[in-house]
C-alpha cells in the first residue's frame, strides 16, 4: 500500500521537481524569500536591543549608524522591520496552517461524504462566500481581546497577555481563509474517490476515517502544500490590513502592517519622512511577491495543463 | 426563472438576517460601552441616555427591538455623532464611496479584460510574460503599499495630482487607480486564462477556417464565451469595490463610508456599525444575484439548467 501512495502522490513526481527547477523565477523567489526569513529570525540576534529603545534621534535619515533611519521615537527602523516581519510572518504561516486544517478536513468530509452532507456544507461555504467577512474579525477582536487577556492573567501567564492579539488574529484569519481551500480539496476527492485504491480499501473492509486520512489525504498534499503557499500572502495581507487600520497589532509591538501605517501617516507636503514608508513597502512586497510567484510556479508544476 | 430568482431571495434574507444577528450579538459582547468616556457619567444621566438610544431593557428585548425598527427601514441614531441618524450619516457618506468604488470598477474591467485578451492573443510571448508578471505584482500589492507611494511619488515628488481629499476629477484619478489596480490583475488573468482555453475550442477552428480576420475571432466569437469565467468574478467584485474601499479612503482621507466603518468600530458606535454592515452585505449579496442573472443571458448553454 505505501508504494501505491508514493506512486500516485503527486508531489514524489520527479519530472515536477525538473519543472520547478527549469522555472528562474521560481528559484530566485526561492532565495529571497529563505534570505527575508532568515534576516526576520537571526537579525535581531546580531543586532543591539537597545536600537529599539526610544532615543533623542528623532527621524534620522538612512545612515551608516542607522541604514533604515529612525522612527518618530528615534526607534532604529531595520530593527523594527525585522521584528515585525517575524511578527507578519508568523501570524502568516500560523494563521496559514489553521486555515489549512479546517479547509482541509471540511472539503475532505465533504467529497468522501457526498450526497446531502456535501450539498449542504457546500452550501454553508457558499453563504460564508457572500458574507464581509474581514469585518467580523475586525468586530470580533475588539470583542474577545479583553476577555482572552484577563483569562491569560487569571491563569498566571503574564507574559503572554502581550501577545493575546496575535493568538486571536491567528485563530480567526484561519477561520475565514479556508473556504477556498475546502472547495479544491472536495473537488480533488470526488475524483480520487472513484479511483480503484478507493475502492480495494473499502473493500478490504477499512473503516472511513482510515481511508480519509491513510489513503486519500496523502494523495491531496501537493495541491494542499500549493495553496498554502498561496493562503500565506492572504493571511500576511489581511493581518496588515487590520494592523495598518490600528485595529490589529497596537504599539509598542510591530507588524509590516502597523510600520506601512506609521510610514504613511509621516509623508505630508511639508516634510516627508520617505525612508518610514519605503523601507516597509519593500520588505512586505518582495515577501508577498515572492511566496505568490513561488505558489504560482507551484501551481503550474504540478498542473501541466495549465501552461 | 421566477422560481430559482424566489429562492435566491430567500437566501439573501437568510444571509442578511444572521449577518445582522451576529453583528448585533458581538457589538453587546466587546466591552466597553458606547458612552464611556474620560468623565463619569452620572447613574441618572447615563439612564437617560440609554434609554435615549433604546439601550436599556434585557438583550432580548433590545434585539427584538432593533430589529423591528430595522424593518420600518430605520438605521436609529448613531452613539459617537450625537444627534444625527445613521441614515442620515449613509445618506451623506455612501455616494462618495460608490462613486469611486463605481469608477474604479469601471476601470479594472476594462484594462483587465483587454490586458487579458491581450496576453492570450501573444500567448507565450515577451507581451505575455510582462503583462502576467505586471498582474502577479498587482496583485501581490495590497493598496496601503500602493496608495501611500503614488503619493509619494506623483503627489509629493512631481506634484501633479493632489494627496487627498474629495472634489473636482483629479482627486478621483489616484485613489481610483489604487483601488482598482488589484482587481484589473484579478481580471486579466482569469480572462487570458479563459481566452486561451476558448482560443483552443472547435468553433474558433471553424472561424479561422472560414478565413476571418483574427481580430473579428477573437473579440467577435471567443470573448462572448471566454468572459463567463470573469462575469462571475465581477459580482463579488464590484460589491468589493463598492464597499471595500476602506483602506484608500483612509490613506487618501476621502470622506466616504470606510471612514466611518473603523471609527464606528473603536468608537463601540453598534448602530451606525450595524447600518454599514447591512449596506455592506446587501449590497455583496445583491451582486452575486445579479452576476448569476447575467450569466444565464449571456450562455444560452447554461440556461437550461438554471
Amino acid at each position: 500500500m505505501g508504494c501505491w501512495i508514493l506512486a500516485s502522490n503527486p508531489m514524489f513526481d520527479p519530472r515536477i521537481i525538473q519543472r520547478l527547477r527549469k522555472n528562474h523565477a521560481a528559484t530566485i523567489c526561492t532565495w529571497i524569500l529563505s534570505a527575508i526569513i532568515l534576516a526576520c529570525i537571526l537579525g535581531p540576534f546580531f543586532l543591539s536591543p537597545a536600537l529599539a529603545e526610544p532615543s533623542p534621534n528623532q527621524y534620522a535619515p538612512p545612515a551608516w549608524e542607522h541604514p533604515f533611519g529612525t522612527d518618530l521615537n528615534g526607534r532604529d527602523l531595520l530593527y523594527r522591520l525585522l521584528m515585525g516581519g517575524r511578527v507578519s510572518l508568523l501570524v502568516g504561516l500560523c494563521g496559514a496552517l489553521v486555515s489549512l486544517t479546517i479547509g482541509t478536513t471540511w472539503g475532505l468530509v465533504a467529497g468522501y461524504a457526498g450526497g446531502r452532507t456535501d450539498a449542504f456544507m457546500m452550501r454553508v461555504v457558499d453563504i460564508l462566500y457572500s458574507v464581509p467577512r474581514l469585518i467580523f474579525i475586525l468586530i470580533a477582536i475588539n470583542a474577545f481581546n479583553a476577555s482572552l487577556q484577563s483569562w491569560a492573567s487569571s491563569l498566571g501567564w503574564e507574559s503572554l497577555v502581550q501577545f493575546s492579539r496575535i493568538a486571536i488574529l491567528i485563530v480567526t484569519l484561519g477561520v475565514i481563509e479556508w473556504l477556498t481551500m475546502a472547495r479544491i480539496v472536495r473537488g480533488q476527492v470526488l475524483s480520487l474517490k472513484s479511483r480503484q485504491f478507493i475502492t480495494a480499501a473499502q473493500a478490504l473492509g477499512q473503516s472511513h476515517t482510515k481511508i480519509l486520512f491513510r489513503h486519500l489525504l496523502p494523495n491531496l498534499t501537493g495541491i494542499i502544500l500549493i495553496y498554502l503557499t498561496l493562503t500565506i500572502p492572504a493571511v500576511i495581507i489581511d493581518e496588515s490590513f487590520l494592523s495598518f487600520l490600528g485595529l490589529g497589532i497596537q504599539a509598542p509591538m510591530a507588524s509590516w502592517g502597523s510600520l506601512l501605517a506609521d510610514g504613511a501617516g509621516s509623508i505630508n507636503p511639508v516634510r516627508s519622512f520617505w525612508w518610514l514608508l519605503v523601507f516597509p513597502a519593500t520588505a512586505m512586497a518582495s515577501a508577498l511577491l515572492a511566496l505568490n510567484f513561488l505558489g504560482d510556479a507551484l501551481r503550474d508544476a504540478l498542473d501541466s495543463k495549465s501552461r | 426563472m421566477i422560481n430559482v430568482l424566489l429562492k435566491r431571495l430567500l437566501s439573501l434574507a437568510v444571509v442578511v438576517f444572521s449577518v445582522i444577528t451576529i453583528t448585533f450579538l458581538l457589538i453587546r459582547i466587546s466591552p466597553g460601552g458606547p458612552f464611556d468616556g474620560e468623565r463619569k457619567i452620572p447613574p441618572a444621566i447615563e439612564k437617560q441616555l440609554l434609554e435615549k438610544y433604546k439601550l436599556d431593557g434585557s438583550l432580548w428585548q433590545q434585539y427584538s427591538g432593533y430589529m423591528r425598527d430595522l424593518l420600518h427601514g430605520d438605521l436609529r441614531l448613531s452613539t459617537k455623532y450625537r444627534n444625527r441618524t445613521v441614515n442620515e450619516i449613509l445618506a451623506q457618506s455612501l455616494p462618495v464611496t460608490l462613486c469611486l468604488g463605481g469608477t474604479a470598477f469601471l476601470l479594472a474591467s476594462i484594462v483587465g479584460i483587454w490586458l487579458g485578451t491581450l496576453a492570450a492573443m501573444y500567448k507565450q510571448s515577451w507581451r505575455d510574460y510582462f503583462a502576467m508578471i505586471c498582474a502577479l505584482a498587482a496583485i501581490s500589492l495590497p493598496s496601503y503599499i500602493i496608495g501611500p507611494l503614488l503619493i509619494l511619488v506623483f503627489a509629493l515628488h512631481w506634484t501633479v495630482f493632489p494627496v487627498g481629499g474629495w472634489g473636482g476629477f483629479s482627486h478621483l484619478i489616484l485613489p481610483t487607480v489604487t483601488l482598482a489596480a488589484p482587481a484589473a490583475a484579478v481580471v486579466a488573468r482569469l480572462m487570458r486564462g479563459s481566452m486561451v482555453e476558448t482560443l483552443g475550442l472547435d468553433f474558433v477552428r471553424t472561424a479561422r477556417a472560414k478565413g476571418l480576420r483574427e481580430s473579428t475571432i477573437v473579440y467577435r466569437h471567443a470573448l462572448r464565451i471566454a468572459i463567463l469565467p470573469v462575469i462571475s468574478y465581477l459580482g463579488p467584485l464590484a460589491a468589493h469595490l463598492l464597499t471595500g474601499s476602506i483602506v484608500v479612503e483612509t490613506v487618501f482621507n476621502i470622506p466616504g463610508a470606510g471612514g466611518f466603518f473603523v471609527h464606528s468600530i473603536l468608537n463601540r458606535d453598534g448602530f451606525l456599525l450595524g447600518g454599514l454592515v447591512i449596506i455592506y452585505c446587501v449590497l455583496l449579496v445583491f451582486f452575486n444575484l445579479l452576476v448569476d442573472m447575467a450569466y444565464g443571458l449571456l450562455d444560452p448553454r447554461i440556461k437550461s439548467h438554471v
